[in-house]
C-alpha cells in the first residue's frame, strides 16, 4: 500500500516518466491504436478494416504478402503451379506449417474452412470472394449440395488444388483477403455452432491460429493483445514479442495518446492536425495513397440527372485540386477517373476535364442556362466533419460555376445507408475501398445488378465489357477492355469522382520495416522496434 | 416508510415494463438495421444473419421472447455489433468502470459545488459571490468535449504528469473525474446558491437572525436542509446519469465504461445492447428518484410519506 | 426583444386578477430597472440580439456572410479585415458567429421557455396535489427519462422531415423533466408552510393558490435552473444537428461552431474562443438578469 502510494506520487510528479512506447521499445512490444472495437475475430464473419488489422497478425492463408508492394509470396504454401490455361492452381503446403495447438496445417483444414465460409447458414458477407471457383456460387445457393463438386480438391495432406471458372490473373492477390484465411475447424466446433455468430472460439485461450502471433488477451473496449507464436513456421524472423491493439474511437484522442507516448502508431490522423504535424513532425507523419476513391453518386432516375449532359457538367465544374490542397490536405490525389492511377499498372486513359465553360454550355444545352430552372436538388452525406466540409466547398463551387443551388442534407449513418438503399437521394457521398489490387475491384461495382450501384445507372454495353475482361487472360488485352469500360463510365458519368484516398497516420521512428502499402496491410512478421531510432528530446 | 418503499418498488414493475415496451418498438421503427454497411451485402445474406438472431420474427414476438429471457433468466441477449459478447458481458465489464468514475465525479461535484454555493449565497453580491459564480458560469459554458482536451493538453501533454487516455492506473482517474465532476460542480454551485437565497429570505430565518442565532448555526441547522432541496431534486436523475457513464468523457479519455453504449448502440442499431442500457439506466433512475423522495421527507419533517 | 420575453413570461405566474396583476408586475419591473447588474445583463442581451439579427445583415452585405467562402485564403487568425478570423474554408467568423447566434438564441430561449412552462406547471400540480396524482405524474417522468433520446430524434426526423420546430419539440421533450422534479420538490416544501394552510382554510381556489402563492415562492431555484438550461439546450442542439434534424450546413449555430472549434482548438483556437465567448456572454447576462428578476419578483422582499 505504502509502496503503491510512493510510486503513484513518483509517477505523477516526475516530469520524465517512462512511457508505454519506451517500455515497448525495450521489450519489442508494438502498441497500435486501431480505430474501433472489433466486431469479432472470425475471418469468415468480419468485414471491417480494424478486424482485418488484427486477424492478419493471427492467421495466414495459402500465400502471404510482400511487405513492400504486397505481391503474393509463399505463405502456408511454399510454392504453387498454375496450369497453362490459367484455371487450375496447385498449392504445395509446407511441412512445418502448424496451428498454435501443435496440429499441422493440412489441405483438409483449408477445404473445411472454405466449406464453412461458403455455407449459406453462416451468411458470410464476403462469400462472393469465392465465386471465381468452380461451382462455389452454386453450392452457396444450394443448387448443388455436395461440396466435393466445388473446385477444391485435396490431392494429399500437403497438396491443394483449386479450379477456377475463368483464368483470373489476380487470383493469388484474392487469397490474401481475410475471407480466404483458414480457421481451425475442430476448435470452432468445440465452442459452439460453427455456422452461427457469437461462437466463443474467438476468445483468448480458445483461439487457435496459424500466423506469426497468437491471441493472448481481449478486454472489450480496452485492448486486444497478441503474442509471438513460437510454433509459426517462420518464427525465426519474427522479432516482435507482441502487439497490443487499442480500440480508440476518437481520432483526436488517439492523436493525443500518440503524443503522450502511449502508442507507436495512430490509426488515422484528424483533419485539423495534419498541417501541424507536417510542419513540426514531418518525420512522424506518414501519408501514402490508399486504394480507394471518394466520389458522389448521382441518382440517374431523377428528372434532372436523366440527362447525361447535366451529369457531365457537374463532374466538370469542380476544382478538385483546391479540394485536396486546401480542404482535405491528407495527401489525397484529385480524381479525374474512377479507378486510381497505376492500379497494378492500369491507369485510366479517359479523364474528366476541369472546364467550367464547357460545363456551362452543357447545362445550357440541357435547358438550364446559368442554372435557371434547375430543380431543387439535395446532396446527402452522413454526418462527419470531413464529409461536411467537402460538401460545403463543392456546393459553393457548383453555385458559383453553374449557378445551381444544391442543398445539403446530413443524416446519421444508418439512416443514410437506408436512404441510399431506398434511392431517397439526388446525389450522395460515397467512398469505395478496393478489396484486392485490380481495376476490376473498382469497375465491377457499376455493373447493372451490383448491390453497390445505387445510382440507378444500368448499361448492358458496360456489363458486357466487364464480363469480357473477366474472360481475358492476357493482362494487356484485359486492361484494354477495362479502358473501354472506364471511358464509357466517364462518358455516361453517373458519378462525380472527387479524390483518390490516402492513408495518413503518425508513426514513431522506432518502428522499423513498416511500409506504407496500397491496401494498408502490414505483414507484422517483418516489423521490429529499434529504441535507438527514438530521438530523446521529444 | 417501509410500506412507502415497498409500494414504490411494486409500482416500478409496470414502469419498467412500459419503458421496455415503448423503447423496444421505437428502436425497431428506426430506419437502418444492425447489419447495414457501406459495402452492402446481398439481401439474402442479411436475411440469414437476421435469422440467426431471430430478427425475422414479428416484432411483438421478439419483444416477448426478449422479456421472457430477461425476466426468467436475467439474459439480456446478444450484442449484434460485438458478436463475441453478450449484453450481460458488456454491462458487467462496463458498469464498474462507469460507477467508479461516476462516484469520483459526484464526490468532486458535491465537495466543491455545494460549499461554494453556500458561501456565495451568504456573501451575496460581494466579491466572494461574484468570483466563484463567474468561474461556475465559465465551467458551464465549457462542455466536457472542450474541458477534457484542455486538461489533457495541460497535464498530460505539457506537464506530462498523467497519461492522456486509458483506464489502467489509479492516476488515470484524475483527469476524467475532474472533467466530469467540474462540470457538475458548476451546476451544483449555482443551484445551491439559488436554493439557499430562497431560504435565507424566509421569515423563520429572519426570526432566527433577530434572535441572535449565529450565521453558521442558521445555515447548518435551519437553512441547508431546505436550501438544498433543488440540489437534491437535480441530483437524483443526475446521479443516475453519472453512474451509467458519460459518452463524451468516456470517448475522450478512451475509458471502457457503459456510457458509450447509450450512444453507439443507438447508432449501430445494436437493438438489444441499447435495450439493456436503457433498462439498466431506467432501474437507476427509478431508484435514485426514490432515494430523492425519501431524502426530501427526511430533510423536511413536515412532509409525510404518501 | 428581451422585454417582450419577460412580458410573455409574466402570465406564467399571475394570470388571475388582471387589475392587481398589472400593478404587481409593474412594481416588479421598476424594481428590476433599479438593479444595475440586471440592467447590464439586459443591455448585453439586447445587444447580442441586435448584432445577430441586424448586424449579421450588415456583415453579409459587406461580403462577410456565413457561407461566403474563400478557399485559397483558408483559416486565418483575427486580422483587421476579418475581426474574428476565418475558418478552413476561408469563411469570415464574424458572419458565422452572428448567424449562429440567430439559431442558438432562438433555440435557447424558445426551448427553455417551453421546458420552463411545462416543467413548472407539471411539477407544481404534482407537488401540490400530491397523493396518487403525484405518484402517477412522477412515474411518467421516470418513464420519459429512460426513453432513448437518440432514437427519438431519429424517428422525429424520419417521420416529420427536417423542421426547426422539431428541434424545439425534441429539446423540450427532455429538458422539462428535471425542471418538473425540482419544482415538485420545492412545491412540496412550500405547500406545508403556514400561509398556504391559511389560504386553503380561507377557501382560496387551488389554481389560484398554485399561481399566486406557490409559484412566486419557488421562483429562485426555477430561474437559476432555467438559466442553466439555456447553454445546455444550445449544446444539445449541436447533437441534434449531428443526427440530421437540426441546422443544415452551411448554416450553423453556436453549438455546432463550438463543437467544430473544439476539434481544432490547438491549431485554430479562434474557431473555439469566439463562439464559446458568445455563449458565455449570453449566460453571464442571463445570470445577472435572472438574479435581478428573482429579487424583483420576490414577494417577501417587497413587503
Amino acid at each position: 500500500m505504502a509502496f503503491a502510494l510512493v510510486s503513484w506520487l513518483a509517477c505523477s510528479s516526475c516530469t520524465k516518466r517512462q512511457t508505454r512506447v519506451d517500455f515497448g521499445n525495450a521489450h519489442q512490444i508494438l502498441y497500435l491504436a486501431n480505430g474501433a472495437e472489433p466486431e469479432d475475430l472470425d475471418p469468415h464473419i468480419v468485414t471491417g478494416v480494424t478486424e482485418d488489422h488484427i486477424i492478419r497478425s493471427l492467421l495466414e492463408g495459402l500465400v502471404a504478402e510482400d511487405p513492400v508492394d504486397l505481391h503474393p509470396v509463399p505463405g502456408v504454401a511454399e510454392r504453387w503451379d498454375i496450369s497453362p490455361d490459367g484455371k487450375v492452381y496447385t498449392f504445395h503446403l509446407r511441412a512445418n506449417a502448424k496451428w498454435s495447438n501443435g496440429d499441422p496445417v493440412t489441405s483438409t483444414d483449408f477445404i473445411r474452412s472454405y466449406k464453412r465460409a461458403l455455407t449459406p447458414e453462416l451468411a458470410n458477407e464476403y462469400d462472393y470472394m469465392f465465386f471465381y471457383v468452380v461451382n462455389a456460387e452454386k453450392f452457396l445457393k444450394k443448387e448443388i449440395t455436395n461440396f466435393n463438386d466445388v473446385g477444391f480438391k485435396a490431392i494429399d495432406d500437403r497438396t491443394l488444388q483449386i479450379t477456377l471458372n475463368n483464368p483470373t490473373s489476380y487470383f493469388l492477390s484474392l487469397l490474401n483477403h481475410h475471407s480466404w484465411f483458414p480457421v481451425h475447424i475442430p476448435t470452432v466446433e468445440r465452442f459452439g455452432n460453427p455456422y452461427q455468430r457469437g461462437n466463443r472460439w474467438t476468445r483468448p485461450g480458445n483461439y487457435v491460429s496459424n500466423g506469426p502471433f497468437v491471441l493472448s488477451e481481449w478486454k472489450v473496449n480496452t485492448v486486444i493483445a497478441v503474442k509471438k507464436n513460437p510454433l509459426y513456421w517462420d518464427a525465426d524472423i519474427v522479432k516482435l514479442q507482441g502487439i497490443r491493439f487499442y480500440p480508440i474511437e476518437r481520432l483526436d484522442t488517439e492523436e493525443r495518446a500518440f503524443r503522450s507516448g502511449q502508442v507507436h502508431k495512430t490509426y488515422k490522423i484528424p483533419l485539423t492536425k495534419i498541417a501541424y504535424h507536417k510542419e513540426h513532425n514531418p518525420d512522424l507523419l506518414k501519408q501514402a495513397p490508399y486504394l480507394g476513391t471518394y466520389f458522389y453518386s448521382l441518382n440517374v432516375t431523377n428528372a434532372a440527372f436523366r440527362d447525361k449532359r447535366v451529369r457531365q457538367a457537374l463532374a466538370m465544374s469542380i476544382d478538385r485540386e483546391a479540394i485536396v490542397k486546401t480542404v482535405t490536405r491528407g495527401g489525397e490525389i484529385a480524381a479525374y477517373s474512377f479507378t486510381p492511377p497505376n492500379t497494378v499498372g492500369y491507369t485510366a486513359e479517359a479523364k474528366i476535364s476541369y472546364d467550367i465553360e464547357r460545363a456551362k454550355k452543357l447545362m445550357a444545352e440541357a435547358g438550364y442556362p446559368e442554372g435557371k430552372g434547375f430543380p431543387k436538388t439535395e446532396l446527402l452525406y452522413n454526418t462527419l466533419e470531413s464529409h461536411k466540409i467537402i460538401a460545403e466547398a463543392l456546393q459553393q463551387m457548383w453555385k458559383n460555376n453553374l449557378g445551381i443551388d444544391i442543398t445539403l442534407r446530413n443524416e446519421e449513418w444508418k439512416v443514410y445507408l437506408d436512404s441510399k438503399k431506398l434511392g431517397k437521394f439526388d446525389l450522395f457521398r460515397y467512398g469505395w475501398i478496393a478489396d484486392y489490387v485490380d481495376p476490376n475491384a473498382f469497375l465491377d461495382m457499376w455493373l447493372s445488378f451490383s448491390g453497390n450501384n445505387a445510382s440507378g445507372w444500368k448499361n448492358p454495353k458496360y456489363d458486357a465489357l466487364i464480363a469480357e475482361a473477366g474472360r481475358t487472360i492476357d493482362t494487356a488485352a484485359r486492361f484494354k477492355v477495362f479502358q473501354k469500360a472506364e471511358a464509357l463510365l466517364l462518358d455516361e458519368m453517373p458519378i462525380v469522382p472527387i479524390y483518390y484516398y490516402a492513408t495518413g497516420y503518425l508513426l514513431r521512428p522506432s518502428v522499423k520495416n513498416w511500409n506504407l502499402t496500397l491496401l494498408d496491410h502490414q505483414p507484422y512478421k517483418y516489423v521490429y522496434l529499434d529504441p535507438a531510432a527514438e530521438k530523446t528530446d521529444h | 416508510m417501509i410500506r412507502f418503499i415497498i409500494r414504490r418498488i411494486l409500482i416500478s414493475i409496470p414502469v419498467l415494463f412500459i419503458i421496455a415496451a415503448i423503447s423496444f418498438f421505437m428502436i425497431k421503427k428506426a430506419p437502418g438495421g444492425p447489419f447495414a454497411k457501406e459495402k452492402s451485402a446481398p439481401p439474402e445474406v442479411i436475411q440469414k444473419i437476421e435469422a440467426q438472431y431471430g430478427l425475422n420474427e414479428p416484432v411483438h414476438k421478439q419483444f416477448f421472447t426478449y422479456l421472457k429471457n430477461a425476466v426468467l433468466h436475467g439474459d439480456l441477449g446478444p450484442s449484434y455489433r460485438y458478436a463475441n459478447w453478450s449484453v450481460n458481458d458488456l454491462i458487467r465489464s462496463g458498469f464498474p468502470v462507469s460507477l467508479e468514475l461516476g462516484c469520483w465525479a459526484l464526490v468532486i461535484a458535491m465537495m466543491v459545488g455545494i460549499p461554494i454555493g453556500v458561501i456565495a449565497s451568504i456573501k451575496r453580491n460581494s466579491f466572494g459571490d461574484y468570483l466563484p459564480m463567474s468561474i461556475a458560469t465559465m465551467g458551464i459554458c465549457l462542455p466536457s468535449f472542450v474541458m477534457g482536451p484542455l486538461l489533457v493538453g495541460v497535464f498530460a501533454l505539457w506537464l506530462r504528469w498523467y497519461n492522456s487516455s486509458g483506464w489502467d492506473f489509479s492516476y488515470d482517474r484524475i483527469l476524467p473525474a475532474l472533467t466530469l465532476g467540474g462540470y457538475y460542480a458548476a451546476y451544483l454551485a449555482r443551484l445551491t446558491r439559488g436554493g439557499m437565497l430562497e431560504v435565507l429570505n424566509q421569515d423563520f430565518i429572519r426570526t432566527a437572525r433577530a434572535k441572535g442565532v449565529s450565521e453558521i448555526a442558521i445555515v447548518t441547522k435551519h437553512a441547508l436542509q431546505i436550501g438544498l432541496l433543488p440540489v437534491i431534486s437535480f441530483l437524483g436523475p443526475a446521479t443516475a446519469g453519472l453512474l451509467t457513464g458519460s459518452f463524451v468523457v468516456e470517448t475522450i479519455f478512451d475509458i471502457p465504461g457503459l456510457g458509450r453504449y447509450f450512444v453507439t448502440s443507438a447508432f449501430n442499431r445494436d437493438y438489444l445492447l441499447l435495450m439493456g442500457s436503457i433498462l439498466f439506466y431506467a432501474v437507476l433512475i427509478v431508484t435514485m428518484n426514490l432515494i430523492v423522495d425519501i431524502l426530501q421527507v427526511w430533510l423536511n419533517p413536515k412532509l409525510r410519506f404518501e | 426583444m428581451m422585454t417582450e420575453t419577460i412580458k410573455r413570461n409574466a402570465p406564467i405566474t399571475g394570470k388571475e386578477s388582471v387589475s392587481k396583476g398589472v400593478s404587481l408586475w409593474k412594481a416588479a419591473w421598476l424594481r428590476l430597472l433599479k438593479n444595475k447588474m440586471a440592467v447590464f445583463g439586459m443591455v448585453v442581451l439586447l445587444f447580442l440580439f441586435f448584432a445577430c439579427f441586424v448586424g449579421y445583415e450588415i456583415a453579409r452585405a459587406r461580403g462577410f456572410g456565413h457561407e461566403a467562402q474563400n478557399l485559397s485564403f483558408g483559416a486565418a487568425p483575427p486580422s483587421a479585415k476579418h475581426w474574428l478570423g476565418t475558418d478552413p474554408l476561408g469563411r469570415d467568423m464574424v458572419g458565422r458567429v452572428l448567424f449562429g447566434g440567430r439559431i442558438s438564441l432562438m433555440v435557447g430561449i424558445v426551448a427553455t421557455l417551453t421546458s420552463l412552462i411545462i416543467g413548472v406547471l407539471y411539477g407544481a400540480i404534482s407537488g401540490f396535489v400530491g397523493g396518487k396524482v403525484d405518484s402517477i405524474l412522477m412515474r411518467l417522468v421516470d418513464i420519459l427519462y429512460a426513453l432513448p433520446f437518440t432514437i427519438f430524434v431519429i424517428l422525429l426526423m424520419v417521420v416529420f422531415g427536417r423542421n426547426l420546430l422539431l428541434i424545439f419539440i425534441a429539446i423540450g421533450a427532455v429538458e422539462w423533466l428535471t425542471m418538473a422534479r425540482i419544482v415538485r420538490g420545492q412545491v412540496m416544501a412550500v405547500r406545508r408552510m403556514e400561509f398556504i394552510d391559511a389560504a386553503i382554510t380561507l377557501g382560496v381556489r387551488k389554481r389560484r393558490i398554485i399561481l399566486r402563492h406557490i409559484i412566486p415562492n419557488i421562483l429562485g431555484p426555477v430561474i437559476v435552473y432555467a438559466t442553466l438550461t439555456v447553454p445546455a439546450v444550445m449544446l444539445l442542439e449541436a447533437f441534434i444537428s449531428f443526427l440530421g434534424l437540426g441546422v443544415q450546413a452551411p448554416d450553423t449555430s453556436w453549438g455546432v461552431l463550438i463543437k467544430e472549434g473544439a476539434d481544432a482548438m490547438e491549431e485554430y483556437p479562434w474557431l473555439l474562443i469566439f463562439p464559446a465567448s458568445a455563449l458565455a456572454l449570453t449566460l453571464f447576462s442571463l445570470n445577472f438578469l435572472g438574479d435581478g428578476l428573482r429579487d424583483a419578483l420576490d414577494v417577501r422582499s417587497s413587503k
